[in-house]
């Protein structure tokens, strides 16, 4: 057989790491496994992916800065995701949605012998779904993940100025640069709805950012509204069909 | 209330239905208010319903309030003089000496009147008497369904504290906690479980008990010890209870489910450390409570604070009435609950 099986352990509270340590130790016997590098949130998770070569995450949900549901969203984005298995404590939703799109969870306590079983699985663990985490995550994420040259760069949705919808990809523009997103401008519209308006059919812009609107006079263009954003110089246009609501938001 | 602390002794039983009626404490400022309320709003109908103008309403509420007044003051008085007696007696017994108080106390009053000269007549003595009864029943009747309108609630207290307020998600990560220990360190692990049962002791009784601010300390001390185990170096607390009156009376689980809530909103959030702040202090009337923990306006969305602060308020105004007070708000970059309630003392 191939060698140990390589895991990462995410969990916010040392114990529960502890616990899992011990239990994968006593599965060694049975399915060779070692534990790679432990984490205390999805962030500290993602940075050491990068760096460590992985093959299962068993990863808690509730954790400070960033939940499992949102680290394996993100980490999907990976040239070659890992397995991904959700800990969790409690959490009636979370695992009826799990049950629901066929995502694998650990209860905590876990079993040694529930563990033993996944780690004897993990290898043939198919990645998470993209639309399955989607479905299951209940809070919209804090950042937004864009792979680039093998790795993972993580957005901040509070850096975000627009989003662009271009041909295949999803520009997201921040204050220092743009990046090129792989989602569907109205899936990020649904997610987010908090956090951006739409303003066109292919633009969501933050609303936090909006300095104000102006008027340009184009006869043959459809647009005669601008919006100007904080801290970037590029105009927006918002179409005749958004007006209504955008001008809704301009006045509240 | 005193009677609320006969009361609690005598309802052990976990089936809520087994409480019994008692008479409200008769030396609470609430009740005081609402005893004059009721009889002068009474005072005031009757003297509307008898005139036909205003100046006439005038004339025969200042008649009615020469009577009702001095019976009123006479009878608070003495039934604060009498009320730990009273709450000793049987419902039935205690409302039989309140009516016959009241029909001694309108006696006096009248034959004042007499005595300065009114024509007695036993008619008017009789009219008098019928009154005083129909008034003293009507608040008896008032008190009696505000007793049973509080009481649904704290029913569902006692089952929310094992569904709601101690969270599942605390529950399966202690013993997950727990578990961790069992083999590095045994002795803490025996520990950590023994706080664990006598936190779900507490929880599993009826907690419209009083108990003594320094029982409920102590549950929080256990209560602490489990979240430290889980969340480490996370959670910081800081103790201020150096004139803490541990002997003054308390509605169990008036301060777990409070701290439960600020390491739920203010700590577990945070990946920093956090501290939660209690501070407990008091003089001869009266309690003070201060509990403090950061505030991450971006979390407001998890749930279930007002739940818990609804129920401790509503359990505070049934044992204390007007007396005890319980207020929250964000104060810079921390949520602070402070509670001021009376001394009250176990006898």
């Amino acid at each position: 057989m191939s060698a140990a099986l390589r895991v990462l352990l995410v969990d916010d509270e040392a114990p529960a790491r502890t616990r899992l340590k011990e239990l994968i130790a006593d599965c060694a016997a049975f399915v060779p496994a070692q534990v790679v590098g432990e984490a205390a949130n999805g962030r500290e998770a993602l940075a050491l992916l990068e760096s460590t070569a992985t093959d299962l995450v068993l990863v808690d949900i509730r954790m400070p800065q960033m939940g499992g549901i949102e680290f394996a969203r993100h980490a999907l984005a990976l040239a070659r995701p890992p397995a991904i298995v959700f800990v969790t404590a409690y959490d009636e939703y979370a695992i009826q949605a799990f049950e629901l799109h066929a995502l694998d969870y650990l209860l905590k306590p876990v079993r040694r012998a529930r563990l033993q079983a996944t780690l004897e699985r993990a290898r043939n663990l198919a990645a998470p779904e993209r639309d399955a985490l989607r479905a299951v995550e209940q809070e919209p994420r804090r950042y937004l993940s864009v792979p680039e040259r093998g790795r993972i760069t993580l957005v901040a949705l509070t850096d975000v100025l627009y989003l662009k919808a271009e041909l295949k990809y999803v520009t997201v523009r921040t204050d220092e640069r743009e990046y090129l997103l792989e989602e569907s401008l109205s899936h990020l519209e649904q997610e987010f709805r908090e956090v951006f308006v739409r303003i066109h059919r292919n633009c969501l812009v933050a609303k936090a950012r909006i300095r104000g609107f102006e008027r340009v006079d184009a006869q043959e263009s459809e647009q005669n509204w601008v919006v100007l954003l904080h801290g970037c110089a590029e105009k927006l246009g918002v179409s005749r069909r958004q007006w209504p609501v955008v001008k809704e938001l301009a006045q509240s | 209330m005193d009677n609320g602390v006969f009361n609690a002794t005598s309802v052990s039983s976990i089936n809520h239905n087994a409480r019994s009626d008692s008479l409200p404490d008769l030396r609470n400022l609430g009740v005081t208010v609402r005893v004059l309320l009721l009889g002068n709003g009474a005072g005031f109908a009757a003297a509307l319903l008898q005139s036909r103008g205003l100046a006439e309403f005038a004339q025969q509420f200042a008649d009615l309030a020469a009577v009702l007044e001095p019976v009123l003051l006479l009878s608070l008085v003495s039934l604060y003089a009498l009320s730990k007696w009273l709450s000793r007696l049987p419902y039935a017994g205690g409302i039989a000496v309140i009516l016959l108080l009241e029909l001694v106390c309108t006696t006096l009053v009248q034959s004042t009147g007499v005595a300065m000269g009114e024509v007695p007549t036993l008619a008017g003595l009789v009219r008098a008497w019928l009154l005083c009864l129909l008034l003293t029943a009507f608040i008896i009747a008032y008190f009696f369904w505000r007793d049973r309108a509080f009481s649904p609630a704290l029913a569902d207290a006692r089952l929310q504290a094992l569904q709601a307020r101690i969270r599942p998600h605390f529950l399966f990560n202690s013993i997950n906690a727990v578990l961790s220990l069992m083999r590095r360190d045994p002795r803490r692990a025996e520990t950590a479980l023994e706080d664990l049962a006598e936190l779900f002791r507490a929880l599993m009784q009826d907690n419209r008990r009083l108990t003594t601010l320094a029982d409920e300390v102590a549950l929080c001390r256990q209560y602490l010890n489990l979240e430290q185990l889980r969340l480490g170096e996370r959670l910081k607390i800081a103790w201020d209870v150096e004139t803490l009156p541990g002997d003054a009376l308390v509605p169990q689980l008036l301060l777990q489910p409070l701290v439960e809530n600020a390491i739920y909103h203010g700590i577990e959030p945070d990946a920093a450390p956090g501290i939660v702040e209690i501070r407990i202090s008091g003089d001869k009337d009266q309690v003070r409570i201060v509990l403090a923990n950061p505030y991450h306006p971006e979390y407001q969305h998890r749930a279930g604070n007002r739940m818990a602060l609804a129920n401790i308020r509503e359990r505070l105004a049934l044992h204390f009435d007007v007396e005890a007070n319980l207020s929250a708000e964000v104060v810079g970059e921390k949520f602070e609950i402070r509670i001021v309630l009376p001394y009250r003392k176990k006898e």
